[in-house]
Formats: structure tokens, C-alpha cells, sequence
């Protein structure tokens, strides 16, 4: 008998095996032409597992502290075998995945896969989001270099700005009132265990809702479907889907690899906190709309500091953002048709602010 | 009885309040000074007025026209400069040394005002080309007020005082450039156009670097004289140690001498210094070397082994340089090698100045020691340049393996769907 064959009939002995995967093999989901939107969460998903595989890699020889940091990773992209590849994996793992959950995210707003009874399941996904824009921002000043130290003081700088809370939320993320040493510290500690730990968490949540709900179906297909249900189609999650969606993240690997081939992410200079701050700081791509905007609000609006009034402009409209689900059945279609305004004018936003941050930065 | 002010109590405040207020008035009056009221309402050359009085130093530390004009500062008549109040009038070219040095040279008095200023100014100036024409009675030479000013005095720290290191190649130029005023004296007066093409001067204006040479470091100051035939390399070895040092133990020190030639200014010239090149050892027009030196004698041959050496070592760095660029641009870690570029440099740099010991042998040890290192570091970066290609080849396998996987997966797919139906 073959070896895989008794290990099955080994466990089914003990765990109902068969009963335990039974659901998943009579687990279907919906198959129409925009099926291919619901790779994207699958795909961020692959992509924070190898940053899980390759942060412990980079734990072997990284070394949080202002006098060794910049050292250790200069080390593991010049001597350690394969050293190069693993960080530059990470790091654009890292940005391929704030990418690919921003793109999820965008999809599941434009198919309304937010709506009843799902909206726990979009809540979780965009705490999820939050999670991993907070991973990009604690690892990012961890190689301690010029661009990172200086990006990381401006971001905790307009942490600082917060009505109320904001002081005292920039000392706890810096470690003091400047950024040094103990910020790094601090940082590492968010990087690796905060917020691994609560993204595991939610993670588990997303999936278990996902699971739960199933995959949402487009109104536009499913208003269809009701009236011509001959024309209803699915597929089965496993291995029709299941192996689709390795297709997909086969892909993601292959152009994962290629950027970090071709690409490798580079180290720059060690930080200097003594140094003035060099010209072109500027924060990674996924913050660069919001920097950009605080940059342009003018000093003052009416008698409130600018930088102020545009960290509440971003606190409310990321509140209202998250909180999108409850306001689609507002209104006869009215909540529905500003929620689609809204997600336009948000994609474009970001998308010419990106930009022109990048081009002002020049 | 009835009385306007109510009590004691408010009688002593108010008696307190009075008190005050004229003891600050006493306090900022200090000296009066009624002279300005009248100079600063007359036309030049007799005016002077407050605001102009306010900028000078010596106002500054509460002292007054009489200081230096005598009579008497707080009577608001003719009277104030009348010979018994004391007043001395205009002060004479021939007593400016004299009148300044009066307090400037009394090193107890200047204690009080600026304990770390120098008292000498005065017996310098005696020394100086200046200070012996002046004692001739040459009332054309520079005195105290034709570089530092008058009734706007500033302190040589101050941007805008005419002896700042900033501002005194033009104040010197005032009358060193002014080709009538020099006529008498015979000597050049283009030394300020040619200061304005040297390398000093760029660092002084361009790279706002205050220490660099300007008149006075070469020259002196109060003692102002031109540097002897025999004295120019102490001039510039107040900066330049380490050429000096070599050129002291050179033969070159000795043949210079003899042939009363002026050291440094020999091959680098002297107020129109520019940036050496390596060419100076060469044989075009910018070389020096052959100006005294026979073609294929001894020292040219010494030249131009020297000369080969530089260029050699030159072009090793920038040969690892272009190497090492290629790899950063493919996004390979090479600051290491960066690093070792820079020692090369500095190898470079010291063999250029060992060119002062006119030693092939000493140049060729730092050429030799920059040759290694940038040839190290021309490995590295071929090294780096290998490692790219390795990572290429193993994507273009990963990615052929991913595309024959991707391929199996899908003819899998379509399998058991066709299957199935």
C-alpha cells in the first residue's frame, strides 16, 4: 500500500479524516467571469507566508541596535549565502502584498462583496490592512539607513500631531522624544512578535468568515442568475479552485523572484541622527498620498494648525471608510451610489497623489 | 487734614516709583553723547550719525566721541568742543597709530573691554612696509582706520566689517589694485585680479571655507610685509605641512636657494595659485619640471617615472570606479569596495604630495600601495558584475521551472474538468 495511502487511513483512524475534509470537498464556489478578483486575497495571503519564511531567515543574523543594525543587513546582503535573495524577497514581498491587499480591498468595494452579512468579514480585512501598513512602517526604519531614520521621523513627527493622544502615542513609538537606538528596538519588537501575532489572529478570523459566508457573488451576476438560474455555474474549492489559485501565486513567486533578481533591494547608507536631514525624504510608496497631502495643506486653516486638520481629514475619511459596509443600504441606493463615488474618487486620489509625490520629490 | 494722597503707604510707592525710574534713566544714559545731535544733522565728511555710531565696537562697549576727539560730551553747546573742555578736533593721519595704539597697546586697559585681543597691533605695525613708510612720512600708507574703518568700526568677526576674512582681499584691493595710487611704490597691482583666479580664493567665496588664505595669512595683518625669497615655505607650510615638510629634505630646497629662487612660488606661483594637476610634471606648456630641467637628463627621467606612476594609479581608480558603478547599477552591494576606493584615493593624494620629496622611491611606494588597493577593488567589483549574471541564470531556471509547473497545473485542470464532465 502506498506510503501516503496509510498515513491517511492512519489518521482517519484517530481524527475522522474523511470526515474532517468531507465539507471541503463538497465545498464549491461561484464561477462567472470576474472570478478571477477572488485570487487577490489568496495571493496577499501567500505573500505574508513568505514573509513569515523569510523574516525567521533574516532573524539568524539580524541584530536590532542603532550601532549593529546597519552592519547585519550589509552583512547578509554581502556574505551570507543566499542572504541578498532572502531580503530582497522580504522586502518586496512587503510591497507586493500592501499592493495586492489594496487591490483586494478595491475589488471587494467595486464587486460589493462587502455587503450583508459579510461586513465582518471587511472590517477584520481592513484591520488586516492596517496591520500590514504598520509591518511596512516598523520594518522599514530597521535596516537603520539615512532614508528610513529620516522617513521615520517625519511619519512619528506626524504621529506627534494627533489632538490629544498625539505626544504621548510619538514618545511610546520612538521610545523617547527622539528617534534612536530605542526606537529601533521598539520597532523590532513590533515587527516580530505585536504584529505577527494579532495578523495571525486576524487572519484566522478573515479566513474562518470567508469560509463561513462563502464567496461573494457580483449583484450584476447574481440578479442574473435568479432570473435565468440555468445559467448559475460553480466550481468546486477542491482541487478546481484550489489548484487555479496555485496557479496564481506560482505567477507571484515567479515575479516575486524576478524583481528580487533583477531588482535586489538596496541597503543605502547607514543613519546618521547627528546628519541634516538629506533631501528627497519621503516615505514608502503606500504612504506617499498622505505625506504628500500634508505637505500641500497650508500651515494654517483657519485658526488650526494645516497638519492637524489633515491628519482628522484622514482619521475621519479612513473611519467612514472602514466603517463602509453599514452605510450601503442607506438611503434607497443612495449609500450605495456614494460608496461607489467614494471608492472612484479614493483610487484616483491616492493614485495622482502618489505620483506627484514622487515627481515633487524629483 | 486733607491731603491728595491718601495714606503713607501710597506715598512711599510712589516715592519708590520715582526712585526707580530715575535710577534706569541714570543707568541708560551712562555717558551722554551731544555731539551726535549736530554731526548726525551735518553733511559728510562731518557726519556722523547715530545709527552709523551704534554699529562701531567702541560705541558698543559705552565709549564716546571724546575718546578719541576729546571735549566734552554732556554739554549741549559750542562750549563741548571748546580747548578746555579738552577737545583735540579732527584727528591727523600723521596720530592715528599713535591715538589708537594708546589704548590698543595697553594690554590692562584692553583687559577690561576684550581680554583675549591681542595688545600688538601697534609695535606690528611698526615692522610692516606700511608702519617704516609712515615713519618716513609717507602719509599715503595704510593706518589703522584705512582697513578697519571710522565711526563704524566693526569687530573682524562681523560679516560686514571690512577686515573679515570675507571682505579683506577687497580692502587691501582698495589701494593695492588702484594702479595712480601704487605708482609711486613700483610694484604690481594686479595681485587682487590674480588672488580672484586661485584656488584660494574659490574656497574662501564658493565653498564659504573662512580659514582659507586671503591677504592677511600670507601677508600678516598689522605687521604686513611680502614674504622673503627665503620665507615663502614657512608661509605655506602653516597649511601645507606634510609638502612642506618634504620639500625641506628635498634637493630642490638647497638648488632653489642658491639660485635665489622663491620656493613653493617657483611651481605653484603665488596670488593666482590654481588647483595642481598632474600635468605640472608633464611636458606641455602647464609642466614646470622642464623649465630648469634638460630633456633626458636624470630628473627628467625621475619626472617623468613620477609622472607614470600618478597616471597609472589615476586610472586604476577609475577603472574599478566604472566597474563598480556597473555593478550598483544592477543593484548590487558594493560599499565595501566604495569604502577601498576611497583609501586608493587617499593613496593617490598621498603620493602627489611625496612628489615634494622629489624621491621616486617614496612616490612609488604610495603609487604601489594605491595600485593594490584599487586593484582589489576593481575585483570586487568583477566579482559583483559575476554574482549578477549567477542571479540571472538562476531566474531564467526558476522562471522556466515555474512556467513548466504553471503548464502541468493547467493541463492538470483541464484534465479533470473534462473528466468530471
Amino acid at each position: 500500500m502506498p506510503l501516503l495511502s496509510r498515513a491517511r487511513i492512519w489518521l482517519d483512524e484517530r481524527f475522522d479524516w474523511a470526515g474532517l475534509i468531507g465539507p471541503l470537498k463538497k465545498k464549491t464556489v461561484p464561477d462567472h467571469k470576474l472570478s478571477y478578483w477572488y485570487f487577490l486575497g489568496g495571493i496577499t495571503l501567500f505573500f505574508f507566508l513568505i514573509q513569515v519564511f523569510t523574516g525567521i531567515l533574516l532573524l539568524l543574523y539580524y541584530r536590532p541596535g542603532a550601532t549593529e543594525a546597519f552592519e547585519s543587513v550589509q552583512y547578509i546582503m554581502t556574505r551570507v549565502q543566499f542572504g541578498w535573495l532572502i531580503r530582497s524577497i522580504h522586502s518586496w514581498a512587503a510591497n507586493l502584498m500592501i499592493l495586492t491587499a489594496f487591490l483586494h480591498m478595491f475589488s471587494v468595494v467595486f464587486l460589493r462583496a462587502y455587503r450583508k452579512p459579510r461586513e465582518l468579514t471587511w472590517l477584520s480585512g481592513m484591520f488586516l490592512l492596517f496591520l500590514a501598513m504598520g509591518f511596512g512602517f516598523s520594518g522599514y526604519l530597521l535596516p537603520w539607513n539615512t532614508l528610513a531614520f529620516f522617513a521615520t521621523k517625519v511619519g512619528t513627527e506626524i504621529t506627534g500631531q494627533v489632538p490629544v493622544i498625539g505626544h504621548s502615542l510619538m514618545v511610546f513609538l520612538r521610545g523617547g522624544e527622539d528617534v534612536t537606538g530605542a526606537t529601533l528596538t521598539r520597532f523590532f519588537g513590533f515587527h516580530v512578535a505585536v504584529l505577527p501575532a494579532l495578523t495571525t489572529l486576524l487572519i484566522l478570523i478573515h479566513l474562518v468568515l470567508v469560509q463561513y459566508f462563502g464567496m461573494s457573488v457580483p449583484p450584476g451576476v447574481e440578479a442574473r442568475w435568479k432570473t435565468s438560474p440555468g445559467e448559475a455555474r460553480d466550481m468546486k474549492f477542491f482541487p478546481n479552485f484550489f489548484l487555479r489559485e496555485l496557479m496564481a501565486w506560482y505567477i507571484a513567486l515567479g515575479v516575486l523572484g524576478a524583481l528580487a533578481a533583477i531588482l535586489p533591494w538596496e541597503l543605502g547608507t547607514k543613519a546618521d541622527p547627528f546628519a541634516p536631514a538629506p533631501a528627497g525624504i519621503r516615505p514608502e510608496w503606500y504612504f506617499m498620498f498622505m505625506f504628500q497631502t500634508l505637505k500641500e495643506i497650508p500651515a494654517k486653516v483657519w485658526r488650526l494648525d494645516g497638519e492637524v486638520v489633515g491628519i482628522l481629514l484622514f482619521g475621519f475619511a479612513g473611519l467612514l471608510w472602514t466603517l463602509l459596509p453599514f452605510f450601503d443600504q442607506v438611503g434607497c441606493g443612495r449609500g450605495r451610489r456614494f460608496i461607489m463615488g467614494a471608492a472612484i474618487f479614493a483610487v484616483s486620489y491616492m493614485f495622482a497623489m502618489t505620483i506627484y509625490g514622487y515627481m515633487a520629490a524629483k | 487734614m486733607d491731603t491728595w494722597l491718601p495714606n503713607n503707604a501710597l506715598r512711599g510707592a510712589l516715592f519708590f516709583f520715582v526712585a526707580l525710574v530715575l535710577r534706569v534713566s541714570i543707568a541708560q544714559g551712562q555717558t551722554p553723547n551731544t555731539c551726535l545731535d549736530c554731526h548726525g544733522a551735518l553733511d559728510p565728511p562731518l557726519q556722523v550719525t547715530e545709527q552709523r555710531f551704534a554699529n562701531d565696537i567702541h560705541s558698543q562697549k559705552g565709549l564716546t566721541c571724546a575718546s578719541c576727539h576729546g571735549g566734552d560730551p554732556t554739554r549741549a553747546d559750542m562750549d563741548a568742543m571748546s580747548k578746555a573742555a579738552g577737545f583735540r578736533g579732527k584727528v591727523t593721519r600723521k596720530d592715528v597709530p599713535g591715538l589708537c595704539g594708546g589704548c590698543h597697546s595697553d594690554a590692562a586697559f584692553m583687559r577690561k573691554y576684550n581680554p583675549s585681543l591681542r595688545t600688538d597691533q601697534l609695535s606690528q605695525y611698526k615692522t610692516s612696509v606700511h608702519g617704516a613708510l609712515f615713519a618716513k612720512g609717507d602719509m599715503k600708507v595704510a593706518v589703522c582706520i584705512d582697513c578697519h574703518g571710522v565711526h563704524d568700526l566693526r569687530p573682524a568677526r562681523d560679516t560686514q566689517s571690512k577686515v573679515n576674512p570675507l571682505n579683506v582681499a577687497q580692502t587691501c584691493a582698495r589701494c593695492h589694485s588702484d594702479a595712480e595710487y601704487m605708482k609711486t611704490y613700483g610694484i604690481p597691482t594686479d595681485q587682487f585680479a590674480k588672488y580672484g583666479t586661485s584656488v584660494h580664493h574659490e574656497a574662501m567665496t564658493a565653498r564659504d571655507d573662512l580659514s582659507a588664505p586671503t591677504c592677511t595669512t600670507c601677508h600678516g595683518n598689522h605687521g604686513a610685509t611680502p614674504p622673503g625669497v627665503g620665507t615663502v615655505q614657512n608661509v605655506c607650510s602653516t597649511c601645507h605641512v606634510f609638502q612642506a615638510d618634504m620639500y625641506e629634505k628635498s634637493s630642490h630646497k638647497g638648488a632653489f636657494q642658491a639660485a635665489g629662487l622663491p620656493g613653493c612660488v617657483v611651481c605653484h606661483g603665488n596670488h593666482g595659485i590654481t588647483q595642481p594637476t598632474d600635468a605640472k610634471l608633464g611636458t606641455s606648456p602647464e609642466g614646470v619640471c622642464m623649465q630648469c630641467h634638460s630633456p633626458g637628463d636624470v630628473c627628467d627621467q625621475a619626472r617623468a617615472k613620477m609622472l607614470g606612476g600618478l597616471t597609472q594609479l589615476d586610472q586604476a581608480i577609475k577603472g574599478a570606479n566604472q566597474v563598480l558603478s556597473r555593478a550598483e547599477s544592477s543593484g548590487m552591494e558594493v560599499s565595501e569596495a566604495r569604502l577601498g576606493q576611497d583609501q586608493a584615493r587617499d593613496s593617490l593624494t598621498k603620493a602627489r604630495v611625496t612628489i615634494h620629496s622629489f624621491q621616486t622611491k617614496l612616490v612609488e611606494q604610495d603609487i604601489q600601495t594605491g595600485l593594490a588597493t584599487a586593484a582589489k577593488n576593481l575585483q570586487a567589483g568583477k566579482d559583483a558584475l559575476r554574482e549578477r549574471n549567477y542571479r540571472r541564470v538562476g531566474l531564467g531556471v526558476s522562471v522556466l521551472a515555474i512556467l513548466i509547473v504553471l503548464l502541468g497545473l493547467r493541463l492538470y485542470i483541464r484534465q479533470i474538468e473534462s473528466n468530471s464532465k
